[in-house]
């Protein structure tokens, strides 16, 4: 058995959306460092429980990094310290023993917090609605290898499609902005043959819902990139750019509201 | 009350196009004027949905998540399979059939096998061009592989990632319904209740997870696609909210519950390392295309792997069967990695656990290939443990990853609840005892894009369904009896956590009921749930309050149903005196130690029909035929 260690959580506790919230300070010892931050923060919340207090609440899954629901900040960073990681998929070996750790939720207009560390991300739900996906009903679908995809351009739209929707790069970006979650769906539709028809309507369409949810605009500071557990690439907000200026300029069936106008 | 399958006469291959043209359509201009609950966004669900709101139907969505895009399906990480044939090796729909059936042990339904397999080329079309960008070749052609004991390749994959993909394709297609408005969305809301008026399913009872709301909803049809009950045995590769509550919700309003002793243990998963662990990883067995099992000859070797030579190690699967190799089923992977663990040949801290090794691999098409195929799995492997796979064989141990039972459903995958309907893992039908790797994703999807839009139109076409309100008592009766619930659980004020009780409970289902089960190891656990149900209800503490976010309250509603549903489990497992797949009965087994099946005395799905609490459920059985897959017994020597 290794030997355990020793916590002190600065936990941002918040009861619900209108209510204010604080951080509060909780120790904890005999923590095992191949222990997940989530199974330390369960532990935090037995010891919460069986004393009578209220546990903490936090968002969870699949604990293995790809369905995107934990959400913490962790030391002023989104997903915590180690490049390419979900906080699930951080272990408290990465941490020294004595460490203080601050946990707090996303900080974002778009994202206000529910109860504690949980945040509300429908606003990502909403911009998919928009236009995040190929309009094609179920069962008009030509053969799967009727239309060649070159395995370059495949492999990019895998690239920017493996997005979790988590939200972090929202949470990193000092403005809060959305640009590299929408240019993530953006992209892998404009690399593909599928998306290609109504790629200038999904971009003008995408871009509006994520103006009308309040998510700041791009900086360049690429802060989203180096937070994202998934490590896409800013790249992705480029070809945002571009999509969007073409169809912005270019487009006439993808002006909003053009339909058949 | 006898079971009715609904399986259409005539030829196999014809059942389907004839029961398709047999079922009557509702006017598409009064398609609107239906309205449909789904509960859960996974692959059956989400493309179920949008399916439905495509055809014009009004549809509500229900999922316990903040998103429906991040339902488990998400997790699955090898492929889909689909006997398209692309790489012409010999694959065929009935090929894809007959592995399935004899896969699943000879205990699930030819028809719906076969009819599985005629859709499956229809869901990678469908996926394609929704923009899931599966792995390609140079020449911009699909690419395919080999899986999980199938000796065609015909799985296509989006790298490590494909249940993401498809479920993100599925979520868009739901979104765009969505904003439509077609589709009503209901994030975050639980399903406590279902709703039956004059043996109709017609509605369900929710709690807000946000607010504590609980409000009712009605609909003419139901469909349930919430996923399997793999949470029973607390640590799982199912994500933590996973839970049986919907089914058992629907099984305690008469829904029969077949089969739930079929529960699937994957090979491939890292191992225990502490109490304190919530959830076990899976690595996908894709794996086990390039990763030899090994286990040293002798017992208590304690020596690094990389210092013990050739000559010392066992690849027992290779040995045992050598014609299939590491790519046999999961059952048979599982349980001789249980065996050799038996044994004392065991490797790690815990001697729970075989070595997966990619070395060989490496030496034969270097470190970029195997970077190229398994990067992502490989990084996650290092991230939980600490340990390179590149350089030092990955340790693996089986765990609980899928359950075949479920819900009992016709061939319209209605259950004997009329207007009930229950798709992908949430049902029993189409895996037998075991279900193949990359077959959860086309069941799931061929469930929800291609077969229940036909036949819910069969069911809506054909009922009389009178207006049903909120106001009625069928409805206030599940409200009040939901709130209840809620009331009781909170008022306990015990000295055990949920996750607690809910360890005590796993580890004993593991122990009893895991991978290999006596009758005296159930005995014992089917005396032994009851006293820890009746201690939950004593003992528990549920913090906070019905009308706010609450947690640990979502926790224990769910164990609570965990509770009632592990004695069915385990009378399921200790009535079928028989092993197959990945049920196997100690007193049951071949002399070299293989699952013995009895057909004369088991070749039926055994349904399950509430009495209440504490009280012997009634058993129907559904005698199973095979006209065409004639059973035999499974050897992958």
């Amino acid at each position: 058995m290794k030997a355990g260690m020793k916590f002190t959580l600065k936990v941002w506790r918040q009861k619900g959306s209108d209510a204010k919230g604080k951080l509060e300070t909780y120790e904890l010892r005999d923590i095992s460092p191949d222990a997940s931050f989530l199974e330390m923060l369960d532990v935090l919340n037995k010891q919460l429980i069986l004393t009578g207090r209220e546990p903490v609440a936090f968002d969870s899954d699949c604990r293995e990094g790809i369905c995107g629901t934990c959400c913490l900040v962790l030391n002023g960073q989104a997903h915590g310290p180690d490049e390419g990681t979900a906080t699930c998929q951080l272990h408290m070996r990465r941490f020294k023993d004595g460490d203080t750790i601050h946990v707090e939720p996303w900080r974002a207009k778009a994202f206000p917090v529910v109860k504690d560390l949980v945040v509300d991300r429908s606003a990502f739900d909403r911009i998919i609605a928009a236009g995040g996906y190929v309009s094609v009903n179920t069962g008009s679908a030509p053969d799967a290898n009727s239309i060649l995809v070159p395995k370059q351009d495949s492999d990019l739209a895998m690239d920017a499609a493996a997005c979790i929707g988590c939200g972090a790069c929202v949470a990193a970006c000092k403005n809060a902005s959305a640009m590299l979650f929408v240019g993530a769906k953006v992209s892998q539709m404009a690399l593909l043959p599928q998306g290609e028809p109504e790629c200038s309507r999904r971009v003008l369409a995408m871009v509006q819902a994520m103006d009308k949810e309040g998510f700041g605009n791009c900086t360049n500071e690429s802060e989203c990139e180096a937070a994202c557990p998934k490590e896409i690439s800013v790249s992705n907000i480029a070809r945002l750019n571009r999509e969007f200026l073409r169809a912005s300029l270019c487009a006439v069936e993808g002006k909003a509201g053009g339909e058949g106008a | 009350m006898t079971l009715n399958s609904h399986v259409p006469d005539g030829p196999l291959a014809e059942k389907w196009d004839k029961h398709r043209f047999g079922l009557k359509l509702v006017n598409p201009a009064n398609k609107r004027k239906y309205e449909i609950i789904v509960v859960g966004t996974g692959l059956a669900g989400a493309s179920a949905a949008a399916s439905l709101a495509e055809l014009g139907y009004s549809v509500k969505v229900f999922c316990i998540q903040d998103s429906p895009r991040r339902a488990h399906s998400i997790a699955a990480q090898g492929g889909i399979n689909a006997s398209k044939n692309y790489p012409n090796d010999g694959d065929s729909v009935y090929r894809l059939f007959y592995d399935t059936i004899k896969g699943g042990d000879y205990r699930a339904r030819e028809a719906n096998v076969y009819r599985l397999a005629q859709v499956s080329g229809q869901i990678i079309d469908q996926c394609v061009a929704q923009g899931v960008p599966f792995a390609r070749e140079y020449s911009g052609h699909l690419a395919n592989r080999s899986f999980g004991g199938a000796q065609v390749s015909r799985t296509f994959y989006a790298r490590g990632q494909t249940g993401q993909q498809l479920l993100l394709g599925a979520y868009g297609a739901l979104m765009r319904q969505v904003a439509t408005g077609k589709v009503t969305l209901f994030p975050r809301s639980e399903m406590l209740e279902l709703v039956v008026v004059n043996g109709q399913a017609r509605g369900i009872v929710t709690r807000s997870l946000i607010t504590g709301r609980i409000e009712s909803h009605t609909a003419q049809a139901v469909v349930l696609a919430t996923g399997g009950y793999g949470n029973v045995f607390y640590l799982s590769t199912n994500a933590k909210t996973c839970n049986v509550s919907a089914s058992w919700r629907a099984h305690r309003k008469g829904a029969f519950f077949a089969n739930p002793c079929f529960t699937q243990i994957h090979p491939t998963c890292i191992p225990v390392h502490g109490e304190y662990q919530s959830k076990l990883t899976l690595m996908s067995e894709s794996l086990r295309n390039d990763g030899r099992v090994w286990v040293p000859s002798k017992a208590d070797d304690t020596r690094s792997p990389e210092s013990i030579p050739e000559g010392e190690r066992d690849y027992f699967l290779e040995r045992k069967y050598p014609s299939f190799g590491n790519l046999v089923p999961r059952d048979v992977a599982s349980r001789n990695a249980k065996q050799v663990c038996d044994e004392g040949r065991g490797v790690g801290e815990t001697k729970l656990a075989v070595y997966l090794d990619l070395r060989d691999a490496i030496q034969r098409i270097g470190r970029r290939t195997i970077e190229e195929k398994y990067g992502n799995l490989l990084q996650m492997y290092e991230k939980i443990t600490g340990q390179d796979p590149y350089r030092v064989p990955m340790m693996i141990f089986p765990a609980v990853h899928y359950t075949m039972g479920g819900l009992w459903v016709d061939y319209n995958l209605m259950s004997n609840l009329p207007g009930l309907f229950v798709l992908g893992e949430a049902n029993f039908s189409d895996h037998g005892a075991n279900r193949l790797g990359a077959s959860a994703l086309m069941q799931g999807l061929a469930d929800g894009y291609f077969i229940l839009p036909y036949t819910i139109g069969g069911y809506l076409a054909n009922a009389s369904l009178p207006a049903v309100k909120v106001e009625q008592t069928e409805f206030k009766a599940a409200e009040k009896e939901a709130a209840d619930r809620i009331q009781k659980l909170l008022a306990i004020r015990g000295k055990r956590t949920v996750d607690d009780i809910h360890r005590q409970l796993g580890l004993l289902m593991w122990d009893r009921c895991g991978m290999a089960r006596s009758e005296k190891g159930l005995l014992h656990a089917k005396a032994k749930i009851p006293e820890i149900r009746e201690d939950f209800w004593k003992n528990v503490t549920v913090t906070g309050t019905p009308g706010e976010f609450n947690q640990v309250l979502e926790h224990a509603g769910r164990l609570a149903d965990f509770l009632e549903f592990a004695e069915l489990l385990v009378e399921d497992a200790l009535i079928r005196r028989e092993s197959c797949g990945g049920h196997f009965r100690e007193e049951s087994q071949t002399p070299e130690g293989e699952a013995l099946r009895d057909d004369d005395g088991f070749s039926h799905v055994a349904a399950w029909e509430f009495q209440g609490v504490g009280q012997a459920p009634v058993l129907h059985k559904e005698p199973l035929q095979f006209e065409y897959a004639k059973p035999s017994q499974r050897s992958y020597k």
